[in-house]
């Protein structure tokens, strides 16, 4: 194995159909009208010397390296800033140019630390590559004068010398090595879209500065490392390169963390990770990566993981060690024991959206094969489960209808219930650039999110509805849209069903649906709802992006629907730049919806009723299976609080702490007498668990996961598994200990299994992977290459449906003792419940939730920043401590749920979506009053999970 | 009676004038002098204000402010007396003028006599080269410097 090697091209890809013909050093290329002379030549196998250029941003043309000659043409042009002309002759070396390149080297480096051998980049520096491209062997300059490389000057102080900043956890800014060259800074404007970086001064006094010359921590630096990626010395470089030293080999696999699925370069030395680097040819991300995917991967190598099997009798025993062996035997004997005594229905399993496809996969089909039920569920039960059910409603699947690329030919964006500069990081700056370009912004969401107003953005719109209205204002900008005769006839009658499009527009057009009648409880300005409502009908290109803000409500599958509608209504679907777009919160919960993980469907989306589809799996795996669904997450957790559920083998998820009511999830572990956790780390859900098998990360195994667009992207294992055993193989243990014969050597055996049995996956391959990169489903005959978009000359059901979405207020009612509305959501820096993120340095930008509350609100309470302060609801109470801010509107009060002390789903209530039992964590009535401390609940709990986390023979985890 | 002006004052101030001049083109250079005018300097605490309603980051501001050496972030003397220090007149002696008025201030470039009265600084051109060595007293220019001239604008300072 070796270091997988991108080419830097120099400057950006040219969009031009027109070829254009040239000539570079005696070889004649064709090219793309508008490509640089630069790239021209890199694209023919010409490298041009180079500093100030690299392909992630535009030309600048200040490092004046890569100078050519044009024949015909005076002077010496920068190849990077020039472009290509039809029947051009260009010479990339002349004594003239060599010895202006040599001139200019002399100068950088007669201002540079000549201590390369030390130097954290040694072997991995442009400047070094650059010097030995130019032959510079001398420099006439000498070392001594005005220079930023030495802290003192013969004994006196040198104040052009600028310490080293070391604030941010991953990386190190040192001034002395910096040459100016502005690529950091143009990554972080153009790339990452933040403007935290700057040059300060000019001339000699110029410097990369972070804010306004702050300490990188304290500046607006949102820690993505696109500058560090993009510094050609040593100036920017991760900290991890600096302790280990550069790697040796490097395999491209897929973040872990959200639904972008971002392609990285996991670069390592032995089995040690070195860094991992954004993937250019990765074509969710296209070389960008955010804070998460790009440095928090230390829970890997933490030392919470838990690497041996353990097991006790009661929760209240400490854990006991034992061997593989004991514990696959134990958990098989406990399962059919508990089958034998209450029946075959006493046991299920959760997939995990963490988990790759395949062991997704393994984990429905021991359910089904070996338990012999269907209760298996996953956490898109609690996420976007309403996608599944609306977007199958309206146009036949359950997936998004765009790639991300398309954002790129977007003119008008909708992003509702989403914070995507926070919770998917990557597409956010892929969005704020396409709005740099002049696309239009309409943010509806109860909380100012950043998108809002950010450097260079400002959404047109920003409709700021009261929690749970999401249905109202849909329905309003429908109304809008029939009535003042905006929508698109051509395309419904083509695509849609015409009759049911004319019911549904004689419903959106009642009065009642009106932004006048409406503005009385959603709170949302009738002249601004109209404004949205045509810009989004008449400017263009219109795409919906929408997040759990949409579906975590008792209206959220309506809400799917009413947005399924709009985008038929405005003739926005099958083609780019348009469409739905759900925000898939979890790595892999695309494919774990895929993967059959729900107690109604067999992998591909079709029902367990279906006699064909059974009998597809039954010849397959040589079992009869159950026709009628199983039971979902809160019916599991219903049965065993009622004593006819006892078992229950929880893969990768923490559902004590990310589900709904906290208390009753506990009640229902609690009444169960065999809970397996399968994970990383004694999670929250181990509290209550039997048996503890160790888990295995991503960087530990082979597999693919499926993000948000539906590209399956493969997953490489870059070390072996701490724990012994990659998650798959302990689930094949597993079903082995439970008598079924399963012998698969390695994942791409359960992919083609899959691909064998699941027509949308019936070309996908590790081989084709491989090849191809990664590939969007459907993936078979019909769509040999895959299908970068959805729906394209109609809709996968037939006709689109349009369904009359009827606004039904949630019962989560405010009143005179909760008067305020709860609202929940990400940062960026922290993950979900935090497992992972709190585990790393992530914790120096976000160490604790905090609740949002709007300074009127808050003064009426006699609250001040800061302050710790008590939140209850109708379910349960807690503390945290408030953050003032205006981002919310008065009545509404926000947090984050990343920590698992604060414990934001003790507050939430069991409402769920009607369709779904999705949670509706989004609307929770609540009252907020002065608090001096943690809660009896978080006390008792803390109690709880330190007595609970024992493991005999060893010290007391700290936590 | 007077109040002292505290930081929020010099915030509401800031953001009244940038708001006056937001809706020109280009707006940024315009705003730096009407607070330079203002405040005598712009003051490290207008930075964010500046971002906010261009809708900038801060690290965008803190570039432009810094890349022009006129704009300076401490309050400067009464006065402000810059020497040209380009080719023209150093050709012409500007360097033995600049000795010459740095022994009479008894400050070095950058620097403000203790008791406030002026700041010398140096300049790269005038575009007064046919008349080198130049100088600029708050705004007023000076051609062909010398000990005479000197001695007026020294006089003007109140020295």
């Amino acid at each position: 194995m070796s270091l997988v090697h991108e080419i830097d091209y120099g400057t950006p890809a040219s969009q031009s159909d027109t070829p254009i013909t040239l000539t570079i050093d005696g070889r004649s290329i064709t090219v793309p009208e508008g490509t640089s002379i630069m790239r021209a030549s890199m694209e023919a196998g010409i490298q041009i010397p180079k500093l100030c250029a690299t392909d992630m941003v535009d030309a600048f043309g200040s490092c004046r390296l890569c100078l050519v000659e044009v024949e015909g043409r005076n002077g010496t042009p920068s190849s990077c800033t020039t472009p290509v002309a039809a029947n051009m002759v260009v010479h990339t070396q002349t004594g003239r140019l060599k010895d202006i390149r040599r001139g200019v080297m002399e100068l950088y480096i007669s201002d540079h630390p000549l201590d390369c051998l030390t130097c954290a980049a040694n072997g991995d520096c442009e400047l070094q590559d650059m010097a030995g491209a130019v032959g510079l062997r001398d420099v006439r300059y000498g070392y001594d004068g005005d220079n930023h490389v030495r802290a003192r000057n013969d004994g006196a102080i040198n104040a052009q010398w600028i310490p080293k900043d070391e604030s941010n956890p991953y990386f190190t800014y040192d001034p002395s090595k910096c040459i100016v060259c502005s690529r950091c800074v143009r990554a972080c404007e153009e790339v990452q879209g933040t403007f935290a970086l700057t040059i300060e001064g000019r001339g000699f006094e110029s410097r990369v500065s972070p804010g306004a010359h702050e300490h990188f921590l304290d500046s607006e630096c949102v820690s993505c490392g696109a500058c560090v990626q993009a510094c050609p010395t040593a100036t920017l470089t991760e900290k991890s390169v600096i302790a280990i030293g550069q790697p040796e080999h490097s395999a491209v696999t897929t973040c872990a963390y959200c639904g972008v699925g971002c392609s990285f370069k996991a670069e390592m030395r032995g089995e040690e990770l070195v860094r991992m680097v954004p993937w250019k040819d990765g074509q969710a991300n296209r070389g960008h990566s955010c804070v998460k995917g790009r440095f928090a991967y230390g829970y890997a190598t933490h030392k919470d993981r838990i690497l041996n099997p353990m097991i006790r009798e009661n929760i209240s025993d400490p854990w006991r060690e034992v061997s593989w062996e004991e514990a696959y035997s134990h958990v098989a004997t406990e399962f059919r024991r508990i089958q034998y005594q209450y029946g075959r229905e006493s046991i299920g399993g959760i997939t995990s959206s963490r988990c790759t496809n395949e062991e997704t996969f393994l984990v429905q089909k021991l359910i089904r094969a070996g338990f012999g039920n269907n209760n298996v569920d996953t956490c898109a039960r609690v996420c976007h489960s309403p996608t599944g059910y609306g977007l199958g409603q309206a146009f036949g699947t359950s997936a998004g209808t765009q790639n991300f690329d398309s954002v790129e030919q977007t003119d008008v964006v909708i992003v509702i219930g989403a914070n995507p500069t926070d919770g998917h990081p990557v597409f956010g700056s892929r969005l704020k650039k396409r709005l740099r370009q002049g696309a239009k912004l309409i943010v509806i969401d109860p909380r100012r999110i950043d998108l809002v107003r950010t450097p260079h953005v400002e959404a047109a719109y920003h409709l700021p509805l009261k929690p749970g209205t999401n249905v109202a204002v849909m329905t309003a900008l429908a109304h809008v849209i029939v009535t003042e005769g905006l929508f698109d006839e051509k395309f419904i009658r083509e695509r849609c069903d015409w009759s049911e499009f004319q019911d549904w527009a004689a419903f959106v057009s009642e009065e009642a649906h009106g932004p006048e009648a409406t503005e009385s409880f959603t709170g949302v300005p009738a002249d601004l709802l109209r404004g949205a409502a045509r810009l989004f009908a008449t400017g263009g290109n219109g795409a919906i992006y929408y997040g759990l803000g949409v579906t975590e409500h008792s209206q959220g599958s309506t809400t799917v629907m009413a947005i399924a509608n709009l985008a038929m209504a405005t003739g926005n679907i099958g083609r780019p730049g348009v469409g739905v777009n759900p925000l898939r919160g979890q790595n892999n919960v695309q494919g774990s919806c895929d993967m059959g993980s729900f107690p109604h469907e067999l992998p591909g989306y079709r029902h367990i009723s279906d006699d064909a589809t059974r009998e597809t799996f039954e010849k397959l795996w040589g079992v009869s299976l159950n026709n009628e669904p199983g039971l979902r997450i809160p019916n599991m957790l219903d049965a065993a609080v009622e004593g006819t559920f006892k078992g229950i083998y929880i893969q990768g998820e923490d559902i004590l702490q990310s589900d709904p009511d906290t208390k009753h999830v506990s009640a229902g572990l609690a009444a169960m007498e065999c809970v397996v956790v399968h994970d990383l780390f004694l999670n929250e859900t181990a509290n209550y668990a039997h048996v503890f098998l160790p888990g295995s990360t991503f960087l530990e195994k082979d597999g693919t996961f499926t993000n948000a667009e539906r590209r399956i992207n493969r997953v490489r294992k870059v070390m072996s598994p701490k724990n012994g055993y990659a998650d798959w193989e302990v689930t094949q243990k597993l079903a082995q200990a439970m008598g079924l014969n399963w012998n698969y050597a390695h994942p791409s055996q359960i992919m083609d299994e899959i691909a064998a049995s699941t027509p949308s996956f019936a070309l996908v391959s590790y081989d084709h992977l491989d090849k191809v990169g990664s590939v969007q489903w459907p993936c078979n005959e019909a769509h040999p290459e895959g299908s970068p978009i959805m729906h394209v000359g109609g809709f996968v059901r037939g006709k689109g449906k349009f369904i009359r979405t009827e606004y039904v207020a949630t019962d989560e009612r405010t009143g005179p003792r909760f008067p305020l509305l709860l609202t929940t959501g990400r940062i960026l820096s922290q993950y979900n419940v935090g497992a992972q993120t709190r585990r790393t340095e992530n914790v120096a930008w976000h160490a604790e939730d905090r609740l949002e509350i709007h300074p009127h609100d808050a003064e009426q309470r006699g609250i001040k920043d800061g302050d710790w302060i008590k939140l209850a609801s109708r379910s349960g109470d807690t503390t945290l401590r408030s953050l003032i801010t205006d981002r919310v509107s008065p009545g509404v009060v926000y947090t984050t749920f990343h920590h698992p002390d604060t414990q934001a789903n003790v507050i939430t209530t069991d409402f769920s979506d009607w369709a779904t039992n999705c949670p509706e964590y989004k609307v929770t009535a609540v009252q907020v009053s002065p608090s001096n401390g943690p809660s009896e609940w978080q006390d008792d709990y803390n109690d709880l999970s330190r007595r609970s986390r024992r493991i005999a023979g060893k010290m007391e985890a700290a936590e | 009676m007077t109040m002292p002006i505290t930081a929020d004052d010099n915030t509401q101030r800031s953001r009244n004038i940038i708001r006056n001049l937001k809706h020109l083109e280009g707006p940024m250079l315009p705003i730096l002098h009407a607070l330079q005018a203002e405040f005598g300097h712009v003051p490290d605490e207008v930075k964010p204000v500046i971002a906010d309603e261009l809708n900038l980051s801060r690290a965008e501001v803190h570039g432009v402010i810094t890349f022009y050496p006129d704009f300076r972030h401490h309050p400067g003397g009464r006065h402000v007396l810059k020497i040209c220090r380009a080719e023209a007149c150093q050709s012409m002696g500007s360097d033995d003028l600049a000795d010459r008025v740095r022994q009479l201030l008894g400050i070095d470039f950058h620097q403000t006599t203790a008791d406030g009265s002026v700041t010398l600084e140096p300049v790269y051109c005038l575009g007064l080269c046919a008349c080198a060595p130049a100088a600029m007293l708050d705004g007023d220019v000076y051609g062909r410097v010398d000990e005479h001239c000197l001695s007026e604008i020294v006089g003007e300072i109140g020295l």
